[in-house]
């Protein structure tokens, strides 16, 4: 505060005065001082933004591609029955096929070259003979993904200068795999098993797909019930129900259960869905259910905001023309307020897109390797499926975990591009 | 253009259309409308004027109803449309205000097209059979309005779109397509310009030959030239309630005076 001077005040300003020339400058200096800051704080958040999505991608981007070995097959009709190739004997062909591939190896060199396929090598040429069982009595050239030791050397992950003892792979492993690359048959190719498998004990096969359609059918469950749930509750609490006591308590409340702490609905939802109602383990429809119970609050909260923000001389005229109560509701209301109705639930899906705690107490961290046909089928979500990779060991994990979240974070970005979308289509003016 | 043929600034009619006895509103505790009791004619533009916060509002809004949607809103007395209790249980306020339309302060058209916001009301009453009755019935209101020539050609266009007298001219069309006995106007030119207002009040002289038009205006000009029975209010009495011309030129109560001349308000 400025000093006053004493006496009574004066009507007559020199406005021109050292007092008030300082008065002006402090009041400048104060507003550039919180523009400072303001931008600071912008400044801090997008750096921090920065290091998140490069520390993503950095770690990520190896898992978005896979190394491959191409081998040669011979897969005759005595080992894999042509009416039955499901139930072939793959592992008689995969010997088969290093030996033919590699002639000139002794067996010892061929169980040391065997250790460069994934050790799920036979499925991958499994799946290829029952896609085309044609190619029963032939020999053919396959990619089978590398074992995730040789996978990270080809990725540059090995120091192969380093002490011989300490590395997972010696000379000779290394030597045999310079050997393959000499012979081209060494490739990089995008990782498309990162989306269409499902998870795996072996880091080179697991896949998102199971997580991916188990989050889905969380979240459409989730939007199922607390979409139309929360708009009706909404709309009676905002438009019919009497103002008093019992309500400001149920508006309180349902303000409250927004603040609840995740695992609180999880510890719920195990003792009530689970506990109670004996629904099954790890299903993406408890899942969705125990998401629902966190949304709606939310989409009541959005939906209470959007129909109050609709301006009453709307109201007014459709009242005014004869309409009744439930006329000026739907007919009116509703629609004006739409697209911060739908804004709001497609914020509460993505927050409930990435929420971890509940699905993990319902046991949605299980592990799967089965991309779940039912919203009744144990399946994992996006996140807990990225909770259990960061737990695993292998070398391979670790970037698919980074890469996972950059798969999780796409379909955030995509919801929000949607809720942009919808709230800019379907804004009205009034 | 109404101008032309104004009507002469007389009462044409005696019938009497609504008729308030002992009208008390409370809001929550405050007692705003006291003993009021008014007979408004048939097919005559009534004013109701008076300082801010009087009541002229309340009072109109209890003639349709619209009062009902204010939770701590409690009305009582009697008041009657051609001799029926608007009050009585056995009237439904949704009936009644396609009886009795009201236009309000500001023009609020719905964020429809210019056809929609007029076949609304005739759509939700059924007053009409076809898609043609429903068209006759737009065009006869938007032609009553003094709207029809300027968006004839424009139907399927927002009504928001429109210039803020053609909007309340269309939430007059509105009003009016449902066919009512009575239109009632809250303040209906005070977000309009000197020219829309010109427009509607030509509208209002010539609405008074189908309707009774009650009209609450803070203007004392606009309801010297636009009624011809003014009712003063003051503090949520009745004051005086008279012809026009007598009210404006020799009012009998003191504050009609103090009012009319600039000295309270």
């Amino acid at each position: 505060m400025t000093e006053q001077t004493t006496g009574s005040p004066t009507r007559n300003h020199d406005w021109n005065s050292e007092q008030f020339r300082k008065n002006l400058a402090r009041r400048r200096r104060g507003e550039i001082v919180l523009r400072g800051f303001g931008l600071a704080a912008i400044g801090l958040a997008f750096l921090m933004l920065a290091i998140l999505l490069w520390t993503l991608i950095s770690g990520g981007a190896q898992a978005f591609r896979q190394t491959h070995v191409a081998i040669e097959v011979p897969i005759s009709a005595e080992l894999v029955d042509p009416a039955n190739p499901a139930d072939g004997n793959y592992r008689t062909v995969m010997r088969d096929a290093m030996q033919t591939t590699f002639p000139d190896a002794d067996p010892s060199e061929l169980r040391a070259l065997a250790g460069i396929l994934s050790n799920a090598a036979q499925f991958v040429v499994r799946d290829r003979v029952v896609d085309d069982p044609s190619l029963i009595g032939q020999t053919v050239r396959i990619n089978v993904p590398t074992s995730d030791p040789y996978d990270q050397l080809n990725k540059g992950n090995v120091d192969i200068d380093s002490d011989e003892a300490l590395r997972r792979l010696d000379d000779t492993d290394i030597a045999a795999f310079k050997q393959l690359q000499d012979e081209g048959r060494i490739t990089l190719p995008i990782n498309w098993a990162l989306l269409t498998n499902a998870d795996s004990r072996f880091p080179e096969l697991a896949g998102l797909k199971g997580a991916i359609i188990g989050s889905a059918y969380a979240l459409l469950v989730c939007f199922l019930i607390s979409f139309p749930l929360g708009i009706g509750a909404a709309i009676y609490l905002e438009e019919f129900a009497p103002k008093n006591k019992l309500s400001d308590v149920i508006e309180v409340n349902i303000n409250n259960l927004a603040a609840v702490p995740s695992v609180v609905f999880g510890l719920l939802a195990l003792a009530v869905f689970l506990g109670w109602f004996g629904m099954p383990r790890s299903a993406p429809f408890v899942g969705g259910l125990t998401l629902s119970l966190m949304t709606l609050p939310t989409i009541i909260i959005a939906t209470r905001a959007a129909l109050k923000a609709v301006p009453p001389s709307i109201r007014e005229a459709a009242l005014g023309v004869g309409a009744s109560k439930q006329q000026v509701v739907f007919g009116h209301v509703l629609p004006l307020a739409m697209p911060g109705i739908l804004t709001g639930t497609i914020i509460g899906l993505a927050q409930a897109l990435g929420e971890t705690a509940p699905l993990l107490l319902i046991g949605m961290n299980a592990f799967v390797t089965a991309a779940p046909s039912s919203p009744f089928d144990a399946a994992t979500a996006l996140p807990t499926q990225i909770f259990i990779w960061a737990d695993s060991p292998e070398r391979g994990f670790v970037a698919r975990t980074s890469a996972a979240i950059l798969v999780l974070l796409g379909f955030l970005v995509m919801m929000n591009a949607i809720a942009i979308y919808l709230r800019s289509r379907f804004e009205r003016r009034w | 253009m109404y101008d032309m043929n104004r009507v002469e600034n007389a009462v044409g009619q005696d019938e009497i259309k609504i008729s308030a006895r002992n009208v008390q509103v409370w809001y929550g505790e405050t007692h705003a409308i006291k003993d009021v009791d008014v007979d408004i004619l048939d097919k005559t533009v009534t004013a109701f004027i008076g300082p801010s916060g009087c009541g002229k509002s309340t009072f109109l809004r209890c003639i349709n109803r619209m009062n009902d949607s204010i939770p701590s809103a409690r009305i009582e007395g009697e008041i009657r449309l051609d001799g029926e209790d608007i009050y009585d249980r056995s009237i439904d306020p949704v009936q009644l205000r396609a009886r009795v339309g009201m236009v309000f302060q500001k023009p609020n058209p719905f964020p429809k097209s210019i056809y929609d916001n007029v076949s609304y009301g005739p759509r939700i009453h059924g007053l009409a059979r076809n898609r043609a009755e429903l068209d006759e019935i737009v065009e006869r209101s938007l032609r009553d309005a003094a709207l029809w020539n300027e968006v004839k050609d424009r139907l399927q266009e927002p009504g928001t779109g429109l210039s803020g007298g053609q909007q309340q001219r269309l939430c007059i069309a509105r009003a009016i397509a449902t066919s009512p006995e009575m239109l009632l106007m809250d303040e209906p030119c005070s977000a309009l310009d000197p020219i829309a207002t010109g427009q509607v009040e030509e509208l209002i002289d010539h609405l008074r030959q189908d309707f009774s038009v009650v009209i609450v205006t803070h203007s004392m000009q606009q309801a010297a030239r636009v009624s011809q029975k003014t009712a003063f209010f003051h503090l949520g009495s009745l004051v005086e309630y008279g012809e026009t011309d007598e009210i404006f030129t020799k009012p009998q109560d003191p504050r009609t005076e103090s009012y009319i001349s600039g000295r309270i308000g």
